[in-house]
């Protein structure tokens, strides 16, 4: 290993240095010469027919560059959805037209309006306030199952209804799966809700449009997770700018969590403004926009049932879910309560017969996609969820039932698809039994008890398919894209290396970690190696980072793209040594010759490949530079087990939570102190989820969840130490690095433990309460204390 | 419009601002000093804490104005001259207190602020002490750990970096 520390080291990250000592370049630190500055004038009404926009004294006011309004992008496309669902009938879904400024109607609260360029920011918001705004209140559409009834108003007038799609899946299984239900021993039923939740990355989105009149070119600098996507989506399918005269660069980004993989409006009028005006054009979002712009995540409401045989073996899972869509379709909004969540509902058990069935509803709230997890923590809850029950109903321990029901042999193919690789549940699970301690539990019990204190303890399980995704696959199953990973490895004369990946790093630690990776292939320091990402001038296409796909993805393409490197430079080291090309060696950063004292530096031969005169023309090119595309076989398939014990305050109804541990397999880890930051705030957010937080709407449509005063984010003293553990680890099987990816798990595992925790707490306290739905606050439990 | 002067990592400076312009616009607008964020528009996030006068303050809820003749302390003053992060800094890096990043200048404000107050804090007192900046990245645990050990702790029993 590198003497810095390669695969496997908990290796310092070298991005920390820029961001403790306030040098980071996030996109709202970059200011051009001349820019001009927008504010949105958003609809503060959720529904209604936008009659006209009078900007005439608005215009006037001082400062004012110009106001957009829809009619301004009548002749462009509207924003794109990149994934199209075939419900069970057949029938693609209906696709509503989303314009960049609202035209005839408005959707939701914040659905733009009209955009002010003004020379400040002030100047722009006060001009705002002049602006004239004509609308006809309509009823708002807000509650899914209210949307679909006959007579309900229509989000969108010129769609048959408010169901985007009726999704079956798998569609074949159906009969079996009802029968199955039908002549079970016994069935639990649980119907719950997945509560809305916004990202809220603490970087608010920003857009700073740029364009040189000289060469015709375009430059967006934006918050974004995945450059060339955006650039890919608004060039081609909203602005109508080819890829080559558009550069899109998402530089430091301040978190993501799903909430920057999307195409924004907000985007594509700075980019087309900046033409427009022939000058720079700049927004940044308010955290009070953010709350009624940015995508929420989740927001679902399920009936699950899960049959068993009189011997407690899972036989058949039907679930029946609406998904809130919002008022338009989010980048990939259609596929998170389908391909990412019906696929999952195997979890990690066994069940031979599932039927997934997801209603997709529009209504006028803001779009909701993927948010960390995506679908697959609204299957993870589900089914953990109602797995408890079944012990409850059952009377058998839930830690025994999901044994029971392990999926233990692999590769295995689930009936709903996709085939885990490599897996050991049962390890995990005994892991976790020690981690947590489990048999202490009675001794904390009364401990906790002795304080007038409810105690409880919650285990679940969870599986994810990560490494997204085979693109073949992905393609047969609606999406517009493709979901390979690029990465450009360029070695520098004097032996130094330059990666452009296409995987994008809001906080993960890329450029710590890809280096590791390169480092321990060619057995260089990795300061010898910089990873660029975030600029579509300088890498090659890529997807960018969502999915817990970077290193499985991502690293792969890296990781082909060095080998082509190295077997290049060994060709050099073979001409240089004047030996046969299979018997140089490379280690440590330099090439032997087997059994001999022969040997070449790195160096040497980098420099040989770019002033080549002493080199093998006639066989190979000079210079050392290749780049690879790596598009995976199948997803990976991180799993774990967590376990969380709360107490529960039975005056107040207030949770805390004692401890959380987190049994996780990863496969192999090239950074186990990144990965187990990833964890650590992946349970934060899950933990958040289950206790704090949740978008609410009236039924007016109106947030009432617009700001950090409303809305509850997890602070410091909501948390506990985590104890967190990826010792089992059973490498992936068709990755070069055998990784699974760690970003979404915590978040996945997490909720359903905290629910399973409460409620275990009521019970043992004689509740008969069987759920409760999220998030548990003090008021929620402390009302189901009551019967 | 008027000049406002103040002194920020001790060198005097000053700068144009209205009397609407926050302490927050000044310096990353006025000075150029960007390490310091901007998180929310209702002080609740703290990704803007400076120190003003020795003491922690969301600069996105003091005007400029406010600060005339102050002694303001951000996060770009915060390392040697040579670059050597100090105890706080350097206790993030060790421990991976920090993800993104985007909260890091107000988190480590803070925490410093904090230690002036109380150099050896309890995991508990820290918690309740950062009940003022949101982190959506790190749930904390580096954090509360970056923390203690840079108040002298040791911290060596606490689960996994």
């Amino acid at each position: 290993m590198p003497a810095d520390g390669g695969i496997g080291a908990s290796t310092k990250r070298r991005e920390d240095i820029r961001f403790l000592t306030g040098n980071g370049n996030y996109t709202d630190d970059i200011n051009l010469r001349g820019q001009a500055y927008v504010h949105f004038l958003r609809s503060d009404m959720a529904h209604g027919t936008l009659n006209s926009v009078d900007t005439s004294e608005a215009a006037d006011m001082p400062g004012v560059v110009r106001i957009f309004t829809g009619a301004d992008f009548a002749d462009v496309g509207g924003l794109p959805c990149g994934w199209q669902v075939t419900d069970r009938h057949g029938e693609v879904m209906q696709e509503p037209a989303h314009p960049v400024l609202a035209i005839g109607k408005v959707r939701h609260v914040g659905d733009p309006i009209a955009a002010i360029v003004a020379e400040t920011a002030d100047q722009a918001r006060d001009a705002a306030e002049a602006i004239e705004v004509d609308i006809d209140e309509l009823p708002a559409v807000i509650d899914m199952k209210a949307a679909l009834q006959e007579g309900s108003p229509k989000v969108h007038d010129d769609l048959t209804s408010n169901l985007c799609y009726d999704w079956g899946f798998v569609e074949d299984n159906k009969d079996a799966v009802d029968e199955a239900i039908k002549t079970a021993a016994h069935v639990t039923t649980l119907e719950l809700v997945n509560n809305r939740l916004i990202p809220n990355a603490m970087e608010p989105r920003v857009a700073v449009g740029d364009y040189n009149r000289s060469t015709d070119d375009s430059t967006l600098y934006t918050t974004s997770q995945n450059p060339h996507v955006i650039r890919l989506l608004m060039g081609a399918f909203v602005l109508g700018i080819p890829e080559h005269k558009l550069r899109v660069v998402a530089p430091d980004v301040g978190g993501g969590f799903g909430s920057k993989i999307f195409h924004y409006a907000e985007e594509a009028l700075c980019t087309f403004a900046a033409k427009a005006l022939n000058r720079p054009v700049k927004w940044t979002c308010s955290r009070s926009e953010a709350f009624m712009s940015d995508a929420h995540g989740r927001d679902h409401v399920t009936k699950i049932e899960l049959a068993l045989d009189a011997d407690n073996n899972f036989t058949a899972i039907r679930t029946d879910t609406h998904a809130n869509m919002g008022a338009y379709l989010s980048t990939f909004a259609p596929s998170v309560p389908t391909w990412l969540h019906g696929t999952l509902m195997a979890g990690n058990y066994k069940t031979p017969l599932i039927y997934v069935n997801v209603k997709a509803v529009f209504t006028n709230t803001v779009a909701v996609d993927a948010y960390r997890g995506a679908g697959r923590p609204e299957a993870t809850f589900q089914l953990e969820r109602v797995i408890d029950k079944a012990a409850i109903e059952l009377g058998v321990d839930p830690i025994a039932l999901r044994r029971q029901n392990f999926v233990t042999e692999f590769p295995y193919a689930t009936p709903v698809a996709v085939e885990y690789d490599t897996g050991d549940y049962v390890a995990t699970m005994d892991k976790l039994e020690a981690l947590a301690d489990l048999s202490g539990f009675e001794a904390r019990l009364a401990e906790s008890k002795s304080r007038g204190m409810l105690r409880g303890l919650g285990i679940n399980c969870y599986i994810e398919a990560c490494g997204i995704a085979p693109s073949n696959l992905v393609g047969q199953l609606g999406a517009r894209a493709g979901l390979y990973e690029s990465a450009t490895v360029r070695v520098n004369a004097t032996g130094g290396i330059t990666v452009m990946t296409g995987s994008h790093s809001h906080g993960q630690g890329h450029e710590t970690s890809f280096a590791q990776v390169v480092s321990d292939m060619i057995g260089i320091d990795a300061s010898m190696i910089e990873i660029e990402h975030g600029d579509t001038d300088k890498a090659p296409m890529g997807m960018g980072t969502y999915g817990s796909r970077s290193i499985a993805v991502g690293g792969s393409a890296m990781v082909r793209a060095t080998e082509k490197i190295i077997a290049k430079a060994r060709k050099i080291a073979a001409h240089l040594m004047e030996a046969s090309e299979a018997d140089i060696e490379l280690k440590d950063g330099a090439f032997s010759v087997a059994g001999t004292d022969k040997s070449v530096a790195w160096g040497d031969v980098t420099l040989a490949a770019y002033v080549p005169h002493n080199y093998p023309l006639e066989e190979i090119e000079p210079g050392l530079e290749e780049t690879a595309f790596y598009d995976p076989a199948n997803f990976t398939y991180p799993a774990g087990a967590y376990a969380c014990e709360v107490e529960v305050d039975p005056d107040t109804g207030k949770v805390s939570i004692e401890s959380f541990a987190a049994v996780d397999d990863f496969g192999n880890v090239i950074n186990p102190m990144i990965v187990d930051g990833q964890v650590h705030g992946g349970l934060a957010q899950g933990i958040g989820q289950a206790l704090l937080e949740g978008c609410g709407y009236d039924e007016n449509g109106q947030l009432l969840t617009g700001s950090y005063m409303d809305y509850a984010m997890p602070r410091a003293d909501d948390v506990p130490f985590y104890q967190v553990d990826h010792s089992c680890q059973t490498p992936c099987t068709h990755n070069p690095l055998g990784v699974k990816g760690c970003g979404e798990a915590g978040a996945i595992g997490s909720p359903p433990a905290v629910v399973n925790a409460v409620v275990d707490a009521l019970r043992r306290n004689g509740s008969d309460i069987t759920h409760i739905d999220m998030p548990l606050t003090p008021s929620r439990v402390w009302t189901a204390m009551q019967g | 419009m008027a000049q406002v002067t103040m002194t920020v990592n001790g060198t005097s400076v000053s700068a144009d601002a209205e009397g609407r312009t926050l302490l927050v616009e000044y310096l990353r607008e006025g000075l150029g000093l960007t390490g310091t964020h901007v998180g929310c528009d209702t002080s609740q996030c703290g990704a803007c804490v400076v120190h003003v006068n020795g003491k922690a303050v969301k600069s996105c809820t003091m005007f400029a104005a406010e600060a005339e003749g102050a002694e303001v302390s951000t996060i770009e003053g915060q390392a040697a001259a040579d670059g050597t992060l100090n105890t706080i800094q350097q206790a993030f890096q060790d421990h991976h207190g920090l993800q993104c990043g985007f909260c890091t200048a107000g988190m480590v404000m803070s925490a410093a602020a904090l230690l002036q107050d109380n150099p050896k804090p309890t995991e508990a007192e820290i918690r309740d002490y950062l009940e003022g900046n949101i982190c959506r990245c790190t749930g904390y645990h580096n954090i509360v750990k970056a923390i203690m050990a840079a108040s002298g702790q040791d911290v060596s029993a606490i689960a996994a970096e």
